[in-house]
């Protein structure tokens, strides 16, 4: 039996919509008068990093989101203003199976790739297949999130089923992922590395320029498929790469925005500045700082000392003062605060590490160090040198411990030697960090299987527990029963201590208030498209 | 003269050799991986997999030597490699950085030079007289402002008081040239006022010297006029350091402006240089100090040669 697109989101990320009043958005656009869209006009924003290459199958980086995403489109994305909903981009319709083994989109007719080719199933299945299985020289850095994928099948040019080996609850947010872009199957054919330095998309908008270190050009694309769209004539993404020379660069009107996100002094700064031109949005963010003990190196391999440790931080006001100075705020575990399926705050200060009686959660670490025989802990914590959040959340954390008796060196190295140090396994302690563009369990607990299962688990703990829990939540197709095995994992992670979210971030984007129908959300890597972005000049 | 020249042409050689081998293997000592700063530096959840197949693909698995080998053979022939961040090759990225970074260091060194050779030469004529006095003050506040503080000041100065701010991106001269100047003129200026001080108390220093001379004495009491004994005799000796400081400052120039570049948000050559520092990009940081240290050594050459124009009592050939 086949399901709606709408049953089937209901089963899954449909799921999330039901829990949208918990989104911490506090937007502070006012709609009530929206004016009549205007059309033409450049938009030059401002682009926080260039992007090493211009493909996002083979990225991490929003640069090359904030860079690429206007060229092109994706099977399905999130509906911004209802996130996290999702809706067809160059899908008109789409179909899961009620066992979640195979997934049918039907294409919209008459898509045009910007040299004018129209877009076929067979374009969707050769990105795809590229995407799971890259050939020599492609490198497809989400090829895991496909592993589920047993065959493509292509029945005619506007429809593609994919068949599953095993079902797998995260699938629609693949698909809606901004980073799966569909390239042309006779680019790939030619050159299968070619989408890292070639623009080929059906996106709102064609490819004009990239000056090296300068900027990113394009223009509008008259054959994009979506009827009046989009509003811009062209647009021009400036690397501002210094937050000084982007701020000055706003405050004069060289650029009309900033979409990644800039820290409270820095708006406080520009409102000061600016006045009633300009706009600020906020919301809570995707991202968020980990603080992982490594388990082979003693005394962390000692569970007591890990959650003394935890427990010795105080979450709740640490966020009331960090959240003045830095981009971190929200106390949350391992799913955003306030999205669906996050465990509710209720339930949070229950688990070590979330108490909001830090007097007392700070004798009981105490008395876990005495019994570890770790009283006079001292230890070096790695951490990133970037100013923000990563210097005030050293800081943070190294006041934290010193209050149970515990010294801490805050040692902050480029990314370059950070990430050789937590490669080798030579550290102690290490300030991590989660970047996610949503709020699927799956994408934010992968952070936390077994070393042997991820590397990239800096506790370096292997524990089957998690593990089991983690493939039973992604298997799991009932949202209540799914949220039943996160909340088994979150307490097993935290009572273990191997690694614990810090506070996750707060997102603000400054625009000028001329700057129409961009849509805020949870993530710097969504709403890169610009389509539906217009001028009030 | 000739025979100098040639000599001293042929020793750039193995002094660029040896600054190849240096900057190749004590990059190779530097921890951290370029591959895992561009597919982990964001938060990527990339497997170990995907990793060493980009090492593999980028040639890093290879041995150092074979390594070294290709590099130095590919810059005998004029190639310097690919940049292992954005796999185009190094020329081209250098390229189009270089246009900026040199013509700021031109207008820099203009700006400087055309201040600094009046204001030093009077204030030695009018020593301890308020010229004098002028000139000290205005070029200790040169040496002491940084130059990226001034850069600040001008920008945050342009933005308070006209509400405008020089063009954010590079037009290059030959497409708009007042684009380009009210771009660079900025930066140029900021960075040309320390320069403009280091060379003006340079010149006031050694000029004072150089009238204490016996041979302007004599000019002077042959009844040379004073203007000539100053232009002719005194200055001429006097610029010799100062020479040798304008040679050094404009090749520092084309890779040093790290933070004024910033300030700027130009992208020039000391930008590049941060980040492919801070991504590990060897074959970018490579071509960069390769580029840098033949500029030295060509600078430096026309240094020696210049010497020989101003004072005659130099003979190269003997």
């Amino acid at each position: 039996m086949k399901i709606s697109r709408r049953t089937a989101l209901q089963g899954t990320a449909g799921a999330f919509a039901l829990g949208l009043g918990g989104l911490n958005f506090d937007f502070t656009r006012a709609y009530a008068q929206a004016p009549k869209v205007k059309r033409g006009g450049t938009l030059n924003f401002a682009i926080s990093a260039e992007a090493p290459h211009y493909d996002p199958h083979g990225s991490d980086t929003y640069a090359t989101l904030h860079f690429s995403s206007p060229f092109y489109s994706t099977l399905l994305r999130y509906n911004l203003a209802k996130f996290p909903q999702i809706e067809g981009d160059l899908a008109a319709s789409w179909q899961a199976s009620p066992d979640q083994m195979a997934y049918t989109f039907k294409l919209r007719p008459n898509v045009k790739f910007q040299d004018g080719t129209t877009l076929t199933s067979a374009d969707v299945k050769a990105t795809y297949e590229r995407l799971r299985n890259p050939p020599q020289g492609v490198v497809s850095t989400r090829k895991a999130t496909f592993g589920d994928i047993d065959t493509i099948e292509t029945p005619d040019a506007n429809t593609i089923v994919f068949k599953m080996k095993a079902a797998n609850s995260s699938m629609l947010d693949h698909f809606a992922s901004p980073w799966n872009v569909v390239y042309a199957a006779k680019d790939l054919a030619e050159n299968p590395a070619a989408p890292r330095t070639k623009i080929n998309g059906t996106g709102p908008f064609t490819f004009v320029e990239h000056v090296k270190g300068s900027h990113v050009a394009g223009k509008k694309n008259e054959n994009y498929f979506k009827q009046g769209l989009p509003y811009l004539d062209s647009y021009r993404g400036i690397f501002t790469l210094q937050a000084a020379a982007m701020l000055n660069a706003l405050q004069g009107g060289q650029v009309l925005a900033e979409f990644r996100g800039v820290s409270p002094a820095e708006r406080d700064r520009m409102v000061a500045a600016m006045g009633d031109k300009l706009r600020v949005e906020e919301s809570s963010w995707t991202l968020n700082l980990i603080v992982a003990f490594n388990v082979e190196k003693k005394p962390f391999d000692d569970v007591r000392v890990r959650k003394a440790l935890l427990m010795a931080i105080d979450r709740w006001g640490g966020s009331k003062g960090l959240s003045r100075i830095s981009t971190l705020r929200s106390v949350g575990g391992a799913i955003r605060p306030g999205s669906p399926l996050a465990t509710p705050e209720s339930e949070l200060v229950k688990l070590p590490g979330f108490s909001k009686d830090i007097k007392k959660s700070r004798e009981e670490a105490k008395k876990l160090l005495k019994e570890a025989g770790q009283e006079n802990l001292k230890f070096v914590l790695w951490n990133r040198n970037l100013a923000m959040p990563y210097t005030p959340a050293g800081i943070f954390l190294v006041d934290q411990w010193r209050q149970i008796g515990v010294t801490v060196e805050n040692k902050q190295s480029d990314t370059a030697p950070y990430l050789a140090a937590l490669r080798s396994g030579n550290y102690e302690v290490a300030v991590d960090f989660s970047n996610l563009f949503n709020d699927d369990p799956t994408l934010a607990l992968t952070k936390f299987l077994s070393h042997s299962k991820n590397p990239l688990n800096l506790s370096r703990a292997n524990d089957a527990e998690i593990d089991k829990l983690y493939e039973l939540q992604l298997r799991e197709s009932n949202v209540e029963k799914r949220k039943a095995h996160i909340r088994a994992l979150e307490k097993r992670l935290f009572e273990q201590a191997y690694q614990q979210p810090l506070l996750w971030w707060h997102r603000i984007v400054l625009t000028h208030k001329t700057v129409m129908g961009w849509q805020m959300s949870p993530s710097h890597n969504l709403g890169a498209q610009l389509e539906g972005v217009w001028l009030n000049t | 003269m000739l025979r100098y020249t040639v000599n001293r042409v042929l020793l750039m050689i193995p002094t660029l050799i040896g600054v190849a081998v240096l900057v190749f293997f004590l990059l190779r000592v530097v921890p951290g991986d370029i591959v895992e700063v561009k597919l982990r530096g964001d938060g990527g959840n990339v497997s170990q997999e995907v990793i060493e197949q980009e090492r593999k693909r980028l040639g890093l698995d290879r041995p150092l030597v074979t390594q070294f080998g290709e590099w130095m053979f590919g810059m005998a022939k004029g190639d310097f490699g690919i940049s292992m961040w954005t796999e185009r090759p190094v020329i081209e990225e250098i390229k189009l950085r270089l246009e900026l970074s040199l013509q700021v260091a031109l207008m820099a060194t203009i700006f400087a030079v055309l201040l600094a050779v009046p204001m030093g030469t009077f204030a030695a004529l009018f020593r301890d007289t308020w010229i004098d006095y002028t000139v000290r003050i205005l070029t200790i506040g040169g040496l002491s402002i940084p130059s990226f503080w001034f850069g600040m000041l001008i920008m945050l100065s342009l933005l308070a008081f006209f509400n405008w701010l020089p063009p954010i991106t590079f037009t290059p001269i030959y497409v708009d040239p007042w684009a380009n100047l009210t771009q660079l003129v900025w930066p140029a200026m900021a960075v040309g006022y320390r320069y403009c001080a280091v060379v003006a108390r340079m010149i006031r220093s050694s000029l004072l010297e150089v009238l204490n001379e016996d041979y302007i004495r004599t000019a002077r009491a042959k009844g040379v006029y004073e203007k000539l004994v100053v232009s002719r005799h005194a200055l001429r000796n006097a610029l010799l350091p100062a020479i040798t400081v304008i040679g050094l400052e404009f090749t520092f120039l084309i890779g040093g402006l790290v933070v004024t570049e910033q300030v700027f948000n130009l992208n020039g050559i000391g930008q590049l240089f941060v980040q492919s520092v801070s991504r590990n990009d060897f074959m970018l940081i490579q071509g960069m100090v390769m580029l840098i240290a033949a500029f030295y050594v060509f600078v430096n050459l026309i240094i020696d040669l210049l010497y020989a124009v101003f004072d005659p009592r130099i003979r190269y050939d003997t």
